[in-house]
Order: structure tokens, then C-alpha cells, then sequence
């Protein structure tokens, strides 16, 4: 999978490079708006992570560039304006998602991975891990191909969890993905706890090979043995 | 008082002590010229008499004025020499008004013929001094009354026209407001000092219009150029984190550090946010049933007042449609209702009334009456709540600004309630 980061600021750009090369993705990285267009016009990319405001010209150029040479790129807006203009813009123009900065890297990492699977899986959306099975686009869970029911934050935790495997998840990530941004100011998000814990037992009794580990103060890691 | 009217008034003032001088003057003026005009005549009846009475002399028995208007009474020599011509007001029976009238009277003295002098008076009607001054006085009123309306007239015609530029620059300032994007220009006008004045104002209001703009710039800039460094810094720790060199307390050292970063991210947020709807940035308007609104936001809570043991209530007595930017609607709803959840006691209760034209959202709390005049400050903070920004009730007031709407705060009985009117 390839995914080009399109990103002005250096520190930034460096550290999305880096989390998405420990998910094993080939990344190449542009700086400004010349670079971009000389990498989108030349190379084939599974997905494209583009900064709206670049040196040298504006990201949405990029997109309409894109859009001529019709070019079916997975495209995600990451951008530090947060206004629902550039968000309808964006998306207007052929993007697939829109992401405001600052943003946590499990968020990226999920993102990406959901546009690249709606687009190159042809709807087959499901995921195997040892003996556990997600269908992502029906919302099921089989583990040793027995169903098992979930609530639907339960589900949406076990696929955020699927998606940043093996890293550590920050909590206020976590609760920004699931809940949304009303709950960005209750305090300590403790109560995520409690489904983390329906979800733990359901798992643990079904016997599937897979393990929520707390990361006390921290956030949550999803273990595959 | 209007300044048109305001002019009037001393004008009217002005004119009673012009007009009451200068009929006093006239009058006398007036009067000057009449009594010059009978003694001329009672001088010339003078010398026609005497020399009539040279050629008759039987007229110098005539000592009763009768039908005529002299009479003759023959006076001593020692006398006569002291006596001149005595021009004086007397009062004559006059057989036509059966009352005594004011007559001029000239007393002369002559020596007839016959070597003896006498003494000659000679009278003329007169004008009656008290019908003059009332006719004069009634004059002088008619005068004055239509004085005070042509000026009241020419005030409100001429004056209006002429203080027009004025009175719109005036309409203008009242409705211009700082920060409403509308640019001030004043009309052109052909007095000069209207021109300055426009010129003055609207240099100075421009000059305030882009100080408020460039504040309001530099607020929304230093938050966009925030970001950047934020998402950096949250980003290089988060993947710190996922290093497993790192033991749990260095991992915990981390975590606080990202923890602060994001109560940083979300202030700015929330000034930007602030700055926005400052700003007007929020066209978009469709028709929100804020009772749909109200149980979606109430779901969306469920996880956390379960949490928190908190049991909230949604009674609907009313449904509430209103248009609005759907965007706002959710923020000032979600604001109140995580606020009233937030600022709980466990087991506590949290009320939401809808009606046709307001909701209130209703909280149990342990805590007394808040300040009402300080709980819509920005960074106002009465709890010690580690994770607030004091920024969520001066959005909801902002927003209901923006939309001309009231919000109320009201405690009773350790309940505090938030209502807002339509």
C-alpha cells in the first residue's frame, strides 16, 4: 500500500511519515505544491494525505488536478482550519475524508485504512485476525465462526482497536473517535472504561485470541498474540 | 427636545422682545407724527381766525366752541403778556359718542382790532389713544403668531431639507455596529461643515473597523497557527508512547504532558470557534426540532451520565422548531447539557423542558447560587473542574446573541436552571 503525505511543515510531516510506516504502508512525502503535483501527476498512490494550505499554491489545486487527470486516489483533508467550508469544498472536489488538524494518530491511521478498504476491497470489507472475523461494513463479529452480538459502541471500539493493533491508544483519542466531539471536556474519560470492560468479557468468553491491555494513565492496546 | 424645535423656542423669545420693542417705538413714533400733524392744522386755523376776526368783529363774542371748533374770552392786558401758544390734550363733550373725547386745544393770544387782547382756543379731534394702542396691540399679536409660524414652517421645510446630511449620519451611527462587516460611508453634501463632520466620523470609524478587524484577524490566525505546533508536539508524544523502552511512570509523565496539550487544543478550538460565530461565519440556516435534538444529544450523553449516576430527564410539553445554523444549535444544546451533567453530584438528576418557545435545562448541584453576572464571562470559572475551559456558557451566550435570543439563569432550592427564550 502506498500513501503520499503532502504536508508543509517538517516536524509534522516526519512524524505522520513514521506512524504510517509502523503500519507497514510504503510512504513517500511532498512538501509543497510543486513537489505534490509532481508526485500525484507521475506515481499511483493508494492514498493521499493532502495539507489545504501548501507554499507555492493551494491543496485543493491538488484535488482538482487529480479530478482532470481522473485519477481514482484515495484522498484525506487534513487541514488546520477547521471551517465547514473547506470541509464541503473538499469533499465536493473528490475527497474522501477531511481531517482537522490537531488530530491523534490512531484517528489517522484508522482513517486511511477505512478509505483504502472501502476503495480497493470491492465491499469485502472483512478483517481477520487469528480466530477472529469483522465484517466492518455489516458490523459483525464472528470468533471461530460464531457470531457474536455487540453493542454498536462496542463494535466501533473492537474495529478502532483492529485498525491501530498492537499501539497504544490514547484514551481522549479513543473517546473523541467514539463519542464524538460533545464529550471532549468531560472530565478523565473514565467512564470509556466500562464498555472496554463489556467488551473485554464478551471476547475473553468466546475465547477470542485477542487481548484489550490497559495502559494505566495512559490509554488501551489491542494485543494479537 | 428636537434641535429643529429647540431653535424655536429661543427664536420665540427672541421675536416677542423684537416685536414688543419695535411696536413700542412705532407708537410712539406714530403718535409723534400725528399730534405734529393737528398742531400744524390748529396753527394754521390760528391765523385764518385772527384775521377773520379782524373782518368781522362781531366773532369776538363768540365764546362757546358750538357748532364751530373755537372759542374767543377776552383776557387782561397784564395777563396776555405773559401768555404764549400752549399746544395741550383737553376733553370735549362730543354730541355723537355722548361722551367726553380727547381733543388737541391750541390757547393762543391776540390783540383785536379794537386795542384789546384776547385769548383764542382752537380744538381738533383727536385719536383715541387707548383704541390705537388695542388695535396696535391685536396688530402686533396677529404679527407675532404669524412670525411663529412661518418660522415654524421654514423650520421644518427649509431646516429639515438643509439638516438632512445631519440627521443621516446621525440614523447611521445609531445602527452602525462594530464588527457587522458593513462598511460606514457618509452621503456627500454641499455644506462644508457637514462634509467635515462626515469626513471625521467616518475616518475614525474606519479606523476602528480595522483595528476590530485586525484584532479579530490576529485572534483567528494565532489559533490557526496554533494547530500546527499542537498537532506536532500531541503527535511526536504519541508516538513516544508507543516505544516500549519506556517504563509506566515515564509513560504516565507522557500522558499528562498529551493530557495538557489537549486542553490547550481545546481552548483554541473554542476561541476559534467564539471568533467564528463573532465573525458571522455561520450562513447556513436550516429549520432544527430541537426535540429530536435534544434526545439525539441526550443519547449521546447516555455513557457519561450513566457514569456518572446522573438520571436525565426530557419532558416535552412543547415542540420547539426553529431555523438556525443546525451547527449552533447542536453547540449551545451540547454546552448546556454537558455542563448541567458535568457540574453534578452522583445520583443527581439533570431536567430538560421543551416548549414551543424555549427549553430550560435544569441540574441538581451541591453548589450555592452562581454569580449571575459573571457566569456568561469568558474564563469565568466557578468550579475547580480541571478539565473546563470557562469558555462553554460564553459560547452558549454568544450564540444566542447572534440569534437575538435571551438566555436566563435562575437557582432555587439547589437546582440551577439555564433557560432559553426564542
Amino acid at each position: 500500500m502506498k500513501v503520499l503525505v503532502i504536508e508543509d511543515e517538517d516536524e509534522l510531516r516526519n512524524v505522520i511519515v513514521s506512524s504510517l510506516e509502523k503500519e507497514n504502508f510504503l510512504v513517500e512525502s511532498a512538501a509543497d505544491y510543486t513537489a505534490a503535483l509532481d508526485k500525484v501527476t507521475g506515481y499511483q498512490y493508494d492514498c493521499i494525505l493532502l495539507d489545504i494550505m501548501l507554499p507555492g499554491g493551494n491543496g485543493l489545486s491538488v484535488l482538482n488536478a487529480l479530478k482532470k487527470m481522473k485519477k481514482q486516489e484515495n484522498v484525506i483533508i487534513i487541514s488546520a482550519k477547521n471551517s465547514v467550508d473547506d470541509k464541503v469544498n473538499g469533499l465536493n472536489l473528490g475527497a474522501d475524508d477531511y481531517l482537522a488538524k490537531p488530530f491523534h494518530l490512531s484517528e489517522l491511521t484508522a482513517r486511511v485504512k477505512s478509505v483504502i478498504r472501502r476503495k480497493s476491497m470491492n465491499g469485502q470489507n472483512v478483517i481477520e485476525l487469528n480466530n477472529v472475523k469483522i465484517h466492518v461494513d455489516d458490523r459483525l463479529l464472528y470468533v471461530n465462526s460464531e457470531p457474536v452480538s455487540l453493542h454498536r459502541k462496542e463494535f466501533d471500539i473492537l474495529a478502532y482497536f483492529i485498525a491501530n493493533k498492537n499501539r497504544l491508544i490514547n484514551k481522549a483519542a479513543l473517546a473523541e473517535h467514539i463519542w464524538g466531539d460533545h464529550i471532549d471536556q468531560a472530565d478523565d474519560f473514565e467512564f470509556i472504561y466500562s464498555q472496554i470492560k463489556n467488551l473485554r468479557k464478551k471476547l475473553k468468553d468466546t475465547g477470542a485470541q485477542l487481548e484489550i491491555q490497559a495502559v494505566y494513565g495512559v490509554g488501551y492496546k489491542l494485543i494479537v498474540p | 427636545m428636537k434641535l429643529l424645535n429647540y431653535t424655536l423656542s429661543y427664536l420665540s423669545i427672541a421675536l416677542l422682545v423684537v416685536v414688543g420693542v419695535w411696536a413700542v417705538i412705532f407708537y410712539v413714533n406714530m403718535l409723534d407724527e400725528i399730534y405734529d400733524s393737528i398742531d400744524d392744522g390748529l396753527e394754521n386755523s390760528k391765523i385764518l381766525i385772527i384775521r377773520k376776526v379782524e373782518s368781522d368783529t362781531t366773532l369776538i363774542h363768540k365764546t362757546e366752541f358750538m357748532e364751530s371748533n373755537y372759542a374767543i374770552h377776552e383776557i387782561t392786558d397784564n395777563h396776555a403778556l405773559h401768555v404764549r401758544d400752549i399746544y395741550m390734550d383737553s376733553t370735549l363733550y362730543m354730541q355723537n359718542e355722548k361722551d367726553f373725547e380727547p381733543v388737541r386745544m391750541l390757547k393762543t393770544v391776540f390783540r383785536a382790532s379794537n386795542g384789546k387782547y384776547y385769548e383764542l382756543q382752537i380744538v381738533s379731534s383727536m385719536v383715541e389713544e387707548d383704541d390705537l394702542i388695542e388695535d396696535l396691540f391685536y396688530a402686533i399679536v396677529w404679527l407675532y403668531i404669524v412670525l411663529l409660524a412661518s418660522a415654524l414652517i421654514i423650520n421644518n421645510v427649509l431646516l429639515r431639507r438643509v439638516w438632512k446630511p445631519f440627521y443621516t449620519i446621525l440614523d447611521k451611527l445609531k445602527n452602525f455596529r462594530l464588527g457587522s462587516n458593513e462598511n460606514f460611508a457618509a452621503e456627500k453634501t454641499n455644506v462644508s461643515e457637514f462634509n467635515i463632520l462626515n469626513e471625521t466620523v467616518s475616518s475614525l470609524l474606519q479606523r476602528n473597523i480595522a483595528i476590530f478587524n485586525s484584532q479579530k484577524q490576529f485572534i483567528e490566525n494565532a489559533s490557526h497557527e496554533l494547530q500546527t505546533p499542537l498537532a506536532i508536539s500531541i503527535n511526536k508524544l504519541e508516538l513516544l508512547t508507543e516505544k516500549n523502552s519506556l517504563s509506566g511512570d515515564q509513560l504516565k509523565e507522557i500522558s499528562t504532558v498529551i493530557e495538557s496539550l489537549e486542553r490547550l487544543t481545546r481552548l483554541n478550538k473554542t476561541l476559534l470557534l467564539l471568533s467564528r460565530i463573532e465573525n458571522r461565519q455561520f450562513p447556513q440556516e436550516t429549520s432544527v426540532n430541537f426535540n429530536d435534538l435534544v434526545l439525539r444529544l441526550v443519547s449521546a450523553f447516555g455513557d457519561l451520565s450513566e457514569f456518572k449516576s446522573i438520571t436525565i430527564q426530557v419532558e416535552q410539553p412543547g415542540t420547539c422548531i426553529y431555523t438556525l445554523n443546525a451547527e449552533l444549535a447542536e453547540i449551545m444544546l451540547s454546552n448546556l447539557i454537558k455542563n448541567a451533567i458535568l457540574h453534578n453530584y452522583p445520583e443527581g438528576s439533570v431536567t430538560i423542558t421543551i416548549h414551543a418557545s424555549g427549553i430550560s435545562v435544569t441540574n441538581t448541584s451541591h453548589t450555592g447560587a452562581l454569580d449571575e453576572t459573571h457566569i456568561f464571562d469568558r474564563f469565568y470559572k466557578n468550579s475547580s473542574a480541571k478539565n473546563s475551559t470557562g469558555l462553554g456558557l460564553s459560547i452558549v451566550k454568544s450564540i444566542v446573541d447572534y440569534y437575538g435570543y435571551t438566555i436566563r439563569y435562575t437557582y432555587t432550592n439547589q437546582h440551577h436552571t439555564f433557560a432559553i427564550s426564542f
